[in-house]
């Protein structure tokens, strides 16, 4: 499957060959990790709820279009889900290519598509044993896209 | 009409529930969740928030058909 979602560890090495191909003489791989701090709050671990049966279908509609739009020969995503602790890697984005500049592209498509469109959410536990759920609070305030500022 | 409401994540803190059936005279997506934000004061910006009508992503303008199951998504934050 293209798109997937893990309870389990992801296995990065295994998203890696999933997508290898003699055809192919580039390889653009993301990771999305679990760091200690957001917004100025010490994070100890952090919960993901996704929303499975839209998640994957919209995922993999994603990858299809990075697949149109870049003419890349093979994409792979994997999110986690479930309770996650500091450096956990929470996704992986694999994309491979006859060259670079469609890989990276297409990896970064994919990436930044999943960020906004899936129903995943996370909700961050502090080490001041307070817990919240991470949104964009510029969005959530202004009603807009996500046009006007960078998100990591 | 009769709907199907589910709530997610914050919403679903919001709303103090996670799915609910609602009888109404129709609409959009819009609407029912202005209806719903007023039977639960503390939920709201819709405008940030994403829709699905019977698990496939949908707008806000949608109207609504009987049996409907609208999916409330707060804000997402993936990745």
């Amino acid at each position: 499957m293209k798109f997937s979602v893990s309870r389990t560890p992801i296995d990065v090495s295994a998203a890696r060959l999933a997508v290898a191909d003699k055809h192919c003489g580039a390889l653009a791989v993301f990771e999305g990790w679990i760091r200690n701090h957001n917004e100025g709050q010490e994070v100890e671990r952090l919960e993901y709820e996704v929303y499975r049966p839209v998640a994957e279908k919209e995922g993999a509609k994603i990858i299809d279009e990075a697949m149109t739009r870049f003419g890349i020969r093979h994409a792979i995503c994997i999110h986690r889900e479930g309770l996650l602790e500091l450096g956990e890697c929470a996704v992986v984005v694999c994309v491979s290519s006859a060259h670079r500049d469609a890989a990276f592209d297409a990896c970064r498509y994919i990436i930044d598509q999943t960020k906004i469109r899936l129903p995943i959410w996370k909700k961050e536990q502090y080490i001041t044993g307070v817990s919240e759920w991470v949104n964009c609070e510029q969005c959530a305030a202004a009603g807009h896209a996500h046009g006007g500022h960078k998100h990591d | 009409m009769k709907i199907g409401v589910r709530y997610f994540a914050l919403f679903r803190e919001q709303a103090g529930c996670d799915a609910e059936s609602v009888e109404w005279a129709g609409g959009t997506a819009a609407e029912l969740f202005q209806l719903m934000a007023e039977r639960h004061p503390l939920l709201r910006n819709q405008a940030a928030a994403l829709v699905a009508i019977n698990d496939e992503m949908s707008d806000w303008t949608s109207t609504l058909n009987e049996g409907d199951e609208v999916l409330f998504f707060p804000p997402v934050a993936g990745g």
